[in-house]
């Protein structure tokens, strides 16, 4: 699996490679939507992008709105990552084409569920998690 | 730092005197985690605050609030909801086409997660002119006040909740999300303590106690399990988590596998105790 993660801010950028690397992706990082995009039209076909809203250049929705409006990227999966938290907002971005949303501040487990939701991570049984009564 | 040994066994002793829950030696650092919030609010230290605990009901109530909530998310391991919605409900709507009432019971539902979630899955999938009871039990009254008001922090509707349920189903109110009327409506709360005899308790299609008996003792868990039973419809379905098991509970469940989901089902030799009168009607399918 390989996730696309597009953020301006490198701490952010950092703290979700290492959430999906953990998970058992590779990654490839962009800092805004215009620089995601040149990965993608030089090749790059991740199966995930995670994606921030609020960025220089191209934000995150105009980027779900060109990914969608090209075919060949039909099967990248894309998810919002931001701390925008409207309703109305994340109803957008799904009207859009974004298939997940995850609203800053998140825990890495919330990365996990979602991506599991999304068919990327495969599931595993409890007993392979740490169970305490938490 | 740690809590010393003589609070962590005084708590302890009281989690398991008034729920029959285990905290074992190891579970230190739990304690003074969960505790902790508590005893800063009180001014003192974790080991102070459990020094006073033998005096102080409020504070054993708040300890055992604190002590006794599990971790919790939507659609927690997504393969129990999907038998639920391919097979467990398919099988249940036929059965009961003849009084479309459906009863289930989100056992230590802890903030509702479970008990809401379903209610989406019905929400979408119950046919018209059908009546749902969800029944929410826990044995924590600051969680049970959690469900009824419905209300979650953004940390947790991230966990596990698909945006579009999110969207359908809440409204943001200042920072957190409600849960829509109609779906608060299907569920009903009440307190119960899964270790005491269950009082006034119907008898349920489908039972949820996941993820809890890993808590208790065998001879518990078996009385648990025992009881549980008799609050099970003869065609019924009991879940439990996937490292729990009947096994090592006597003979009052068969096991069956929906996909890789294992279900627990009434034994031909067991039976329910007779139907009670229905809690509410909850949800008329529209």
């Amino acid at each position: 699996m390989h996730a696309l993660i597009i953020d301006d801010s490198r701490a952010m950028r950092t703290i979700l490679r290492r959430t999906v690397a953990a998970l058992g992706f590779a990654t490839t990082e962009a800092g805004d939507g215009r620089a995601a995009l040149d990965h993608l039209e030089a090749g790059l076909r991740p199966d995930v992008c995670l994606i921030d809203w609020n960025m220089p250049v191209m934000d995150g929705y105009t980027f779900v709105t060109r990914v969608r409006a090209n075919p060949e990227w039909r099967d990248v999966t894309l998810m919002m990552v931001t701390t925008e938290s409207q309703h109305s907002q994340i109803v957008r971005a799904l009207a859009a084409g974004a298939h997940e949303y995850v609203i800053k501040p998140f825990t890495a487990d919330a990365i996990e569920d979602k991506l599991r939701l999304l068919g990327l991570v495969r599931d595993l049984p409890d007993a392979t998690r740490a169970e305490v009564p938490a | 730092m740690s809590i010393t040994t003589t609070s962590f066994q005084l708590v302890s002793d009281l989690v398991r005197r008034e729920t029959a829950m285990l905290y074992e030696p190891g579970k230190e650092y739990l304690v003074e985690a969960r505790l902790l919030p508590l005893a800063r609010e009180a001014g003192l230290d974790v080991d102070a605050y459990i020094a006073r605990l033998p005096l102080d009901a409020d504070a054993r109530r708040r300890t055992l609030d604190a002590l006794t909530i599990n971790e919790t998310s939507w659609f927690r391991d997504n393969a129990p909801y999907q038998a639920f919605t391919d097979t467990i409900l398919p099988d249940l709507l036929a059965k009961r086409a003849a009084t479309r009432r459906l009863r289930i019971w989100s056992a230590a539902c802890s903030s509702g997660q479970e008990a809401y979630s379903l209610a989406m899955l019905l929400d979408a999938h119950l046919p018209p002119g059908w009546t749902v009871e969800i029944l929410a039990t826990d044995v924590s009254t600051a969680m049970l006040d959690r469900v009824r008001a419905g209300r979650y922090s953004q940390v947790e509707m991230n966990r596990g909740l698909p945006a579009t349920l999110l969207v359908r189903h809440f409204t943001k109110v200042g920072t957190e999300w409600e849960v829509d009327a109609r779906l608060r409506a299907m569920v009903t709360t009440r307190h119960l303590n899964l270790a005491a005899p269950f009082v006034a308790v119907p008898v349920f299609d489908l039972v949820l106690l996941r993820n809890v008996v890993i808590y208790f003792d065998l001879d518990t868990k078996r009385d648990i399990l025992r009881r549980v039973r008799r609050q099970t419809a003869d065609d019924g379905y009991l879940m439990l988590g996937s490292t729990e098991s009947t096994i090592d509970c006597g003979s009052d469940w068969d096991r069956e596998a929906i996909g890789r989901v294992q279900v627990h089902r009434p034994a031909a030799s067991s039976t329910a105790s007779t139907p009670t009168s229905p809690l509410r009607p909850l949800l008329t399918g529209a």
